[in-house]
């Protein structure tokens, strides 16, 4: 149990203690414990580390109620450290060094060579095309990035509220109970520029400020929206297990500048470590009095419950969240009035994301100003992405807004995985859109990818190399919709079950062109008139791809051909080798970077269509010009 | 058909405070236990807290969540999320439909063992494509590691 501390002075107090074990030389060994990781065995491997230490004869702490001795090792559980790929990872501290696919195995090296010792363990290190980096901050993924949101994400044990405190923790809740008035912390909010991270980008400042205007409210809500539909998006799932406090800070401080009292998290299903990480952290910041009634003595109130979600998509959506929470089928509500003043249980309601509540603290800390140095006029700050697909690097990012897709892809992300041709970013999850090649440049901020028909959403950044075929991307997205849509209004409903059946027909090469104009007449006719924007944005993966990339659906109608050999039914682009010009030079064989290709020195060279990738290099490099592409059928193609 | 404990029943009712605002994190709880939502435990919900049958049920078939079916031993929840897509989810979810005799409309074995489930996104997707069977995470799935899973599975319950 922890001590309730009745007033500011106490909070200090506590603080700079934990200031100072925080900063202390102690060797720390810090486990990542994110969502990724944990898949790759991490819990095992922090409780195997735990016991070690102690076997090996050292003092280890693990959690930092009281000061440690000198010596003592601190075991730390941490949140997603970002590179989920690499896990299990584990940081050790002071040094900041970094080590990739951790096993149980390793750790007596590590604890014989780097704890005993100060020794690097090279083995473990992450390599770059054969270059070694010891330290995260080497690594080409992190320092092309700007982490401010998940700065302490990794970095801290996210299941301490200790630790959160001694890296500055809950200094901008009390800066803003004690030193500023609600209009203030408004106003600061507004200046900063920040607009909301799920998605709409509606200017965060300006809906605290409306829902403020209701001064005679008996209650009023903040509600935290951590329901991450987006089928592959996951920032806001490592935010909440990796940083719980920040987001139950940013909520405080919501709460002090819209006069309420009373918060709800709604959190996705499928996230129970959110939802365990969470409800700890609620638990250890009510018992320190940091929640609860009176505030550090301060006369405010503030209680944060958690709603854990049942698996629907719409649920997102503001009213029908609403509907959800209140323990009803949760379908969006027709928007009479607005959620800033008619909200949950008909009270002013401030709803925002997970990402935007965990960017309020810094701001109250460092001022708009100093949020405002990152990002782009209309879109200031960073934003968190997930990045996945087809890249070499695949994680959890966070990069300045107004960064361009090419560094993202290529600089963070390190290019496209086994030497495969870019072709494609899908951003913004089902109600986004693509990105191809002439867009690599185009600055990623909220207005600039609304000008391409693309939206940042909640950020979601999936990568596809040439062999993703995007009729069939198209066709994912709108499968995923409509089994979604809550069916209350006709136009989604109809029009999602019309789509996904033209669609699934021009991947089975049944398709017309006509198909392709009703797909367009059915999107403009949901856009205008489904009841929420689920329905209103569902078609724009499908009007996207179809810009962006209509010979695709063109050659799937006409020639049959599915050039990335993904809808089985319809022929693909096969390499093949014509026996009658291949002089047998080996060259291609040795090549081809999947061995795809076998031969006899002076005979006809064979390609197995099972193994090849399509990478094009052996054509490149005939000195016969004896290798060619032909429409064939996957599994039978013999040569 | 499993036993419903009535008294648990009313503990988890205490827990929500007979409140029917809290009637999804109260199925919630019911479902963590039995693994779906028996007939029998929603009736006497029903009765405790004053909602109609019709309510609970509107409740329950709109969240994708709840299951009103029993479940396999073994559920098998394939990934199905935009980053196990573009990684071939499909084919995996093939593989595993092929390995158990299951498909989208028959989602359960009739041997009580095996329960496929699809989902998108469990929020590892850095290691996709990405298959959970109860609460253990497979990452990175091939078809083959997808059937090679299901063999050992049916292996330990003695199957072939
Ligand atoms: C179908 C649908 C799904 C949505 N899903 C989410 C979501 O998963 N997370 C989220 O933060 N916002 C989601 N939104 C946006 C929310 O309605 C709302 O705009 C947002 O939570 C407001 O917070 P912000 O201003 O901080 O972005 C969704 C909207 C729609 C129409
Ligand atoms: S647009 Fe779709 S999801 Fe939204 S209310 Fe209508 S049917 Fe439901
Ligand atoms: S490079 Fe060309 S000529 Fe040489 S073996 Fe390959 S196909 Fe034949
Ligand atoms: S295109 Fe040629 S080099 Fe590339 S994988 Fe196929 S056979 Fe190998
Ligand atoms: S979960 Fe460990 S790096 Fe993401
Ligand atoms: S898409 Fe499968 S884990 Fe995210």
């Amino acid at each position: 149990m922890r001590t309730k501390l009745n007033n500011r002075a106490e909070f200090q107090a506590v603080q700079a203690k934990y200031e100072a074990i925080h900063n202390s030389a102690n060797r720390k060994i810090l486990v990542c414990c994110g969502n990724g990781c944990v898949s790759s065995g991490s819990l095992k491997l922090y409780e195997e580390m735990k016991t070690a230490v102690k076997a090996s004869g050292l003092k280890c702490v693990v959690e930092l109620m009281e000061e440690p001795e000198k010596d003592a090792v601190n075991v730390k559980k941490t949140g997603c450290i970002g590179f989920c790929e690499m896990g299990p990872l584990v940081k050790i501290e002071p040094e900041g060094w970094l080590y990739t696919k951790v096993q149980i195995s390793d750790i007596p090296e590590i604890i014989e060579s780097t704890i005993m010792k100060g020794e690097f363990v090279s083995r473990l290190a992450y390599r770059n095309s054969g270059i070694l980096a010891k330290k995260q901050s080497e690594i080409p993924f992190y320092n092309k990035q700007t982490r401010r949101m998940l700065n302490y994400c990794g970095n801290i044990d996210c299941e301490s509220i200790e630790d959160y405190i001694g890296i500055g923790g809950y200094s901008a809740a009390v800066k803003a109970i004690f030193d500023m008035t609600p209009e203030q912390v408004v106003e600061e909010v507004i200046e900063s520029g920040i607009r909301g991270r799920g998605g709409a980008g509606y200017p965060t400042g300006k809906k605290w400020s409306q829902v403020a205007a209701n001064k005679n409210a008996d209650v009023k809500y903040i509600v935290c929206n951590g329901d991450e539909g987006d089928p592959g998006a996951f920032m806001d799932g490592s935010t909440m297990e990796g940083t719980p406090h920040k987001v139950l800070e940013g909520m405080i401080i919501a709460g002090i500048a819209c006069e309420a009292e009373e918060a709800y998290i709604y959190v996705r299903a499928e996230y129970p470590l959110s939802v365990s990480r969470l409800s700890m952290a609620i638990e250890q910041a009510t018992e320190m009095g940091l929640l609860g009634d009176n505030i550090l003595g301060s006369g405010k109130n503030f209680h944060i419950h958690i709603n854990q979600g049942a698996g629907a998509f719409v649920c997102g959506e503001g009213s029908a969240m609403t509907n959800s929470i209140e323990g009803n089928r949760g379908m969006p509500r027709a928007k009479l009035y607005h959620q800033v003043d008619v909200g949950l249980y008909g009270k002013p309601t401030c709803l925002n994301n997970v990402e935007t509540f965990a960017n309020i603290p810094d701001i109250i800390n460092h001022g708009a100003a100093w949020f405002k140095s990152v990002g782009t006029e209309g879109s200031t700050g960073t934003k968190a992405f997930a990045l996945t697909g087809n890249v070499n690097n695949t994680g959890i990012i966070e990069v300045p807004m107004g960064i361009t897709l090419r560094e993202v892809v290529v600089g963070i992300g390190g290019g496209i995985k086994n030497y495969q041709d870019f072709k494609a970013v899908q951003i913004g999850g089902p109600s986004g859109g693509c990105l191809t090649y002439e867009h690599l440049d185009l600055p990623l901020d909220f207005d600039s990818l609304k000008s391409v028909g693309a939206i940042i959403g909640s950020g979601g950044l999936v990568v596809m190399d040439e062999n993703t075929c995007m009729v069939d991307t198209a066709r994912f997205f709108m499968n995923f919709i409509c089994k979604e849509s809550c069916g209350k209004c006709t136009p989604c409903r109809e029009g999602t079950t019309r789509m996904k059946q033209i669609l699934e027909d021009i991947c089975n090469g049944e398709g017309t062109m006509e198909d392709l104009d009703e797909l367009e007449e059915i999107a403009r006719m949901m856009e205008k008139s489904s009841l929420c924007g689920l329905g209103k944005t569902a078609a724009n993966p499908v009007l996207s791809t179809l810009a962006n990339f209509r010979n695709e659906y063109e050659e799937h109608i006409s020639e049959k051909l599915c050039r990335a050999g993904v809808c089985q039914k319809l022929s693909q682009k096969v390499y093949a080798i014509n026996a009658a010009t291949c002089i047998g030079c080996t060259k291609c064989a040795r090549n081809c970077p999947v061995e795809a290709i076998t031969g006899q020195i002076k005979t006809p060279h064979v390609i197995d269509a099972s193994k090849c990738i399509k990478c094009g290099t052996c054509m490149e490099g005939c000195p016969a010009g004896a290798i060619y592409i032909e429409n064939g059928r996957k599994g039978n193609v013999k040569y | 058909m499993v036993k419903v404990d009535f008294k648990l029943i009313d503990k988890i009712l205490e827990r929500y405070d007979y409140d029917k605002g809290n009637i999804i994190a109260i199925m919630q709880a019911i479902q963590e236990e039995y693994r779906y939502l028996p007939q029998a435990a929603l009736e006497y919900v029903a009765e405790k807290i004053g909602v109609s049958m019709a309510k609970i049920f509107g409740v329950a078939t709109f969240y994708e969540n709840f299951s009103m079916d029993a479940k396999g031993k073994y559920v098998i929840k394939v990934c199905r999320g935009t980053a196990c897509h573009v990684r071939k989810s499909a084919n995996v979810l093939e593989a595993v439909y092929e390995a158990t005799g299951l498909s989208e409309g028959k989602p359960s074995t009739e041997d009580g063992l095996f329960t496929v489930e699809i989902v998108s996104c469990l929020g590892a997707c850095g290691l996709a494509p990405v298959v959970v069977v109860n609460d253990e995470v497979h990452s990175k799935m091939t078809p083959e590691k997808a059937q090679a899973l299901i063999s050992e599975l049916k292996a330990k319950e003695g199957m072939r």
